[in-house]
């Protein structure tokens, strides 16, 4: 049997529909708390799509990869979030 | 520019649709506002919708519906790294009389939209609320960013995240112990293929629960589509949080399995999704209901997880918000004295006394992970030693099953969770 390649969440992501908004939906309220961050970066850990990463000294944000779990939002309260504007954000074909 | 309308309908969800298509058959004006492109484009689920409260709404809907395939087995697999122990049930009733449809939301859900517009609703998409309005203390209508919308009552049906039960102040984030991230692909395989794997008839279908997959609590699910699996893994958020690998590790890590992989293989990805399910059962469904607002389906946190059922619980609330709102119109009392009925008609209906009888599993089984971790490796084992055939004498073949089940679990412990599991059921 062939073996399959692993599918990265890039690779998966293409076969998504998305509209992505020029402006974020997602944002950290204060990036100061980042720097001790009480919950060992929880929003890295649990995002779905690896949309948060931590690059020189701050997360940064891939917005357009999101899919709108709210996961990060519950599990950090340093998360802002809030739902994409009408018509933007993934657009599921299947679902 | 302000309108105003007898009740305004965030999200075109099955709860949101079901409240929608209730008012407007009743002769009320109703606004559905929905913020995706169409119905259904933010929505994952498993999954299937379920005949018996579908059909309240519409009567042998699977004759003009987007339905993949009519349920005819249930499936529980139980996991141990190269094997399993399958536990199955497959009934011709089910192809008598319908239980359960497999359906892809993004179909389904403008099908489903559409009775509510027939029936005299406005859909309105691509819309999204940002705040309730309020006066007087009252919750008036919502503000979006095409203007703002006024009604008598607003039904919050916008999901899990509800940002609009937080606006009206019923309730806090979602607590991480209710939680639970569900990560799922659409696999297209060529019908043919998938019937043969399932070994089904031509709309038959499969529905699976597998444990022994992954961290903490958690549970895989594998449904069969017309020409595609939705296969994916639930994972409590808690178990996440402490877990080392990320969700799409956990998720592929499940897929590599030797018992998926053949029913899995040479499919095409279609679709990567992700969705919060409220699994936190009775202890959490808190305050549903406030003046000028009432809240149904996953945003109230109406998920019976350990039946898997959620889409007749959100169409059921629906209904029974729709039926408060024409009360209430009636009355023309549009506070909590009159809108609080809706608590009491969910309380008299199978959602809360289903979710009441549950009540105290969601934090069992959160405490106890050691049913998705030990068990099914034990059950693997004791399968194991059962059939295979080699010099030792079924007396020792016994006694080393008994000593494996013991190094798993003491005596104790089976029996106190066998005590546990007849009292939580009975």
């Amino acid at each position: 049997m062939s073996t399959q390649r692993v599918l990265t969440i890039t690779d998966k992501l293409y076969r998504n529909r998305y509209k992505v908004d020029e402006e974020s939906h997602l944002w950290i309220k204060d990036p100061k708390m980042c720097l001790k961050c009480p919950f060992d970066f929880a929003c890295i850990r649990v995002c779905p799509t690896d949309v948060y990463k931590w690059e020189e000294n701050k997360i940064t944000i891939t917005y357009d990869a999101c899919v709108e779990c709210g996961a990060c939002r519950i599990v950090c309260y340093d998360v802002g979030w809030k739902n994409p504007k009408g018509g933007f954000g993934i657009s599921y074909k299947y679902g | 520019m302000t309108e105003k309308f007898d009740s305004v309908v965030v999200g075109g969800g099955p709860a949101g649709i079901a409240a929608a298509y209730t008012m407007a058959k009743a002769g009320l004006r109703v606004l559905v506002l929905e913020k995706g492109e169409k119905p259904g484009a933010k929505n994952m689920f498993g999954g299937v919708i379920f005949r018996h409260h579908t059909e309240k709404i519409a009567p042998e809907f699977w004759k003009t519906a987007p339905v993949e395939r009519h349920v005819v087995e249930y499936q529980y697999w139980f996991l141990s790294k190269d094997s399993h122990v399958l536990l199955s049930h497959r009934n011709q009733k089910f192809n008598g009389r319908y239980n359960a449809f497999t359906v892809h939301r993004a179909k389904f859900d403008p099908w489903f939209a559409k009775l509510a517009e027939d029936a005299g609703a406005l859909m309105i998409n691509r819309t999204t609320v940002d705040d309730v309005i309020r006066e007087n203390g009252m919750i008036v209508g919502v503000k979006t960013e095409r203007g703002d919308v006024m009604a008598d009552v607003v039904v919050a049906a916008d999901g899990v995240n509800s940002m609009l039960s937080k606006q009206a102040g019923l309730r806090d984030e979602l607590p991480t112990d209710a939680a639970v991230l569900a990560v799922k692909e659409v696999i297209a395989l060529p019908k043919q293929k998938i019937e043969e794997r399932f070994n089904l008839g031509p709309d038959e279908g499969t529905a699976a629960l597998l444990v022994g997959c992954g961290p903490g609590m958690h549970a895989g699910f594998m449904y069969t589509n017309r020409d595609t699996i939705s296969l994916g893994i639930g994972i409590s958020i808690n178990d996440l949080e402490k877990s080392k690998q990320r969700p799409n590790e956990i998720y592929e890590q499940f897929k590599k399995h030797p018992s998926i992989v053949p029913l899995v293989k040479e499919g095409e990805l279609k679709e990567y999704s992700a969705h919060l399910i409220p699994e936190g059962g009775y202890e959490y469904v808190a305050n549903i209901y406030t003046d000028g607002l009432l809240v149904a389906g996953d945003a109230a946190m109406l998920v019976n997880a350990i039946n898997w059922e959620g889409t007749n619980l959100a169409m059921t609330s629906g209904i029974l918000a729709g039926e408060t709102v024409i009360e209430a119109k009636k009355k023309g009392d549009f506070s909590s004295n009159t809108l609080s009925n809706y608590r009491q008609r969910l309380e008299e209906s199978f959602v809360l006394k289903d979710l009441k009888k549950y009540r105290e599993i969601p934090k069992f089984f959160a405490s106890n992970p050691h049913f998705f971790t030990t068990y099914p490796e034990a059950i693997n084992e004791l399968a194991y030693m059962w059939h295979v055939v080699d010099d030792g004498l079924k007396q020792d073949h016994v006694k080393e099953m008994k000593s494996r089940l013991f190094k798993q679990r003491s005596r104790l412990g089976l029996i106190r969770d066998a005590y546990h599991i007849w009292r939580l059921f009975s």
